[in-house]
């Protein structure tokens, strides 16, 4: 607290800034906000680059989950014979997908965002946090047009029409975002240091896959396992998803899991950002 | 008075040079294996210091290097400072800290305003990205806002001179216009306090010209700028006062002539003389230090123009060799070659067979070069093989001799690299001299 002193005879002037190690900055968010454009210039970047020389461009963010779900539809429905309790399983594969991709992208791309832009880091200061968070902005924004199209599509296949409960996906939708956010941070600020991550990352997504209820009913888990289910985020988000979709029809929400899968992705979101701001000062010499 | 705008008490900043690793990542497997041998020494041992102290196996490989140490420094508002000293002075770190890109390991720092560090030209720039769009990406980057570029937008364009190929990904540019987009941006930053990196060393000189008048402008307006720079032309005519870092340490702070003085006659390394190229940086991969000192004689860096000097080579040949090439190449800061020296194909009187070690001296009548910064650069060749090649292996300035100096303002390195002597007088054919 030696530099406090100092600090007292000059504090009228406006942007005096105290550098000095360790010293956690009250500036933090004060300069988040300043420099809050750079979020979307960067995922700007990030969507004006990705299909850059695809031949069909951001068609890739719907073929994703479209392919993916045609075949967990047959893998699931027909050939494992699983059943959706009379809901359209294509549908319900759709409300799982979607969101799992969501949250699949957003760990892939965030967890390598850090290394990606080592030049950036190396050269100019800004808060760190902006490039992890940018990345899941990039697949937030692809998962909005993914959801629009496939939502057509499935209004035109399955003459399905959305009940007007489906605005009842967004706070699922800031579940997922929050505990994207929170891993994404975690585990881009553990991939600086520790390269080991970068083979981690597919696999937890890989993993993730066949874990989370994407190609089934979340009710297919026995009773007394599923709070322990609910302990991946992502199976509170895609329950919630079938549910604002499809209503009780297929399955009546279970709120307890919900809860469950609410408290992790906060924790989650704590321990990540917590862990980032302690690590990213030395980020610059580490990376 | 609190009319600085940086004050730096006591600064430090420490690395942590580990020599036991290849790679320099640590993976996740080596801090597992630390963690579990350290508890293992804790059970074993649970009385003699215990795993995480400095001495434990493991620890003692790697090193503490203080890359700043000590610096004291009180910058005024609007003082434009250069900031000189050989490479791993400090000069970068010292940018860096300031510019919150690294984090001090000890000691303190107030700045009093708004900080823009350009410590390279282009950063965050992408190849796929067309010139208009990264004008807005690195804008945003380096803290400008998005109404801020668009009202800058026009003389952006205008300074860079790529107005045709705003339209055209960056990638599709040459280099000369990518550093050129890139450095406009950068100028039309409007911090209080601008931190710049030997940045200037690109473009083409009249870019390059063009960019130190920006400067200079900045500067006139009252901001406060800290320029590194191995170019002492530039940092003399931008600067006023100069901070010479030597080993992390600040070893003059004076007006800019007392410092680049300073700088100048310092020796290079500590063994007087002889500038050693064991592990040189420089040197291309693969190749043995068979070339293992350079000496400018006098050990001068400073040199003048049509002044004789001579240089040293030191060799080291563990086995015979027989007929050896020595090159001596001058190149100026861009990096191009201004002149070559060749033990071969120039008077010698060098034995046809060479082993162990030793010396070559070659000695030159006049100095041609023009007053400037340059570099030289070895290699060592047999026969259609090349044994050893260092790339700016010492850098020297050159200046007119002082009874001609009262011309050099005329010449400048839009001149050329050579001076060549002449007279000049009116013929018989005509004229109306009288």
């Amino acid at each position: 607290m030696k530099g406090d002193m100092g600090n007292g005879e000059i504090k009228n002037i406006k942007y005096t800034l105290h550098i000095s190690p360790g010293k956690v900055e009250i500036n933090y968010f004060k300069d988040l906000w300043r420099y809050r454009e750079l979020f979307l210039f960067l995922a700007w970047r990030d969507v004006l680059v990705r299909y850059k020389q695809t031949v069909i461009g951001v068609l890739w963010s719907v073929l994703r989950p479209l392919i993916t779900m045609i075949v967990f539809t047959i893998v699931f429905s027909k050939l494992a014979n699983l059943n959706s309790n009379g809901a359209p399983y294509g549908i319900m594969v759709f409300a799982g997908t979607l969101p799992w991709q969501f949250f699949s992208n957003s760990l892939s791309d965030s967890g390598n965002s850090l290394i990606a832009n080592s030049h950036l880091i190396s050269k100019v200061y800004f808060p760190r946090v902006i490039i992890p968070a940018s990345s899941v902005i990039v697949s937030f924004i692809d998962f909005l047009i993914a959801f629009l199209i496939m939502l057509a599509i499935m209004v035109l296949w399955y003459s399905f029409i959305p009940p007007a409960s489906i605005v009842l996906i967004i706070p699922f939708l800031a579940l997922a975002f929050f505990s994207s956010l929170g891993l994404g941070f975690l585990l881009s600020a553990l991939t600086v240091k520790y390269r080991d991550f970068r083979y981690i990352v597919p696999f937890i997504v890989q993993f993730g896959l066949y874990i989370s209820p994407v190609g089934f009913m979340s009710s297919i888990v026995p009773e007394k396992w599923r709070l322990l289910y609910s302990l991946n985020p992502i199976v509170g988000v895609i329950d919630g998803f079938r549910w604002a979709i499809l209503g009780d029809v297929s399955q009546p929400l279970w709120w307890p899991g919900v809860a469950v899968s609410a408290v992790v992705s906060a924790l989650l979101f704590v321990i990540g950002f917590g862990y980032f701001r302690n690590t990213e000062k030395a980020f610059a010499d580490v990376i | 008075m609190s009319d600085y705008a940086i004050k730096i008490e006591n600064l430090g900043k420490k690395y942590i040079i580990g020599h036991q690793r290849q790679n320099g990542y640590k993976t996740f497997r080596d801090v597992l294996v630390e963690k579990a041998k350290g508890a293992v020494d804790l059970l074993l041992h649970p009385f003699s210091g215990g795993a995480g102290a400095p001495g434990a196996p493991g620890a003692d490989e790697s090193e503490e290097f203080w890359a700043l140490n000590g610096v004291n420094l009180e910058i005024k508002a609007g003082e434009r400072i250069g900031i000189i000293g050989r490479n791993g002075a400090g000069k970068s770190t010292l940018l860096k800290i300031l510019s919150r890109i690294t984090d001090p390991s000890a000691g303190d720092i107030w700045i009093n305003g708004r900080v823009a560090s350009l410590l390279e030209v282009g950063t965050g720039f992408h190849p796929e990205l067309t010139g208009r769009e990264n004008i807005y990406l690195n804008g945003a980057i380096l803290g400008m806002g998005r109404e801020e570029i668009k009202r800058k937008f026009d003389e952006i364009v205008a300074f860079s001179e790529v107005e045709k190929f705003l339209d055209t990904p960056v990638k599709r540019y040459s280099s000369g216009m990518y550093v050129r987009l890139a450095f406009s941006v950068a100028a039309h930053l409007e911090p209080e306090i601008l931190v710049v990196d030997e940045v200037l060393a690109v473009g083409d000189a009249a870019f390059q010209k063009k960019c130190l008048g920006k400067m200079e402008e900045v500067g006139k307006e009252g901001r406060t700028i800290l320029f590194v720079s191995h170019n002492m032309a530039a940092i003399s005519m931008l600067c006023e006062r100069g901070v010479y870092l030597k080993n992390g340490e600040i070893s003059c702070y004076d007006n800019i002539e007392k410092a680049i003085s300073c700088y100048l006659s310092q020796k290079p390394n500590d063994q007087p003389g002889m500038n050693s190229l064991i592990g040189h940086p420089n040197r291309e991969k693969g190749l043995k230090p068979y070339l293992s000192g350079f000496e400018m004689v006098g050990n001068a860096r400073s040199l003048e123009n049509g002044k004789p000097f001579s240089m040293k080579i030191y060799y080291n040949f563990d086995t015979k060799i027989v007929s050896p090439y020595f090159y001596i190449i001058f190149t100026n800061t861009l990096g191009t070659r201004a002149f070559t020296l060749d033990s071969v194909n120039q008077n010698n009187n060098i034995p046809q067979v060479l082993e162990g070690r030793g010396e070559i001296i070659c000695n030159v009548e006049s100095m041609p070069l023009l007053p400037g910064n340059y570099y030289i650069s070895l290699k060592l060749w047999i026969q259609g093989q090349k044994l050893d090649d260092v790339e700016n292996v010492f850098s020297f300035d050159v200046e007119f001799a002082a009874d001609k100096n009262d011309n050099s303002c005329k010449w400048n390195s839009s001149s050329g690299m050579i001076y060549v002597d002449a007279d000049w007088t009116l013929g018989n054919g005509g004229g109306l001299s009288v």
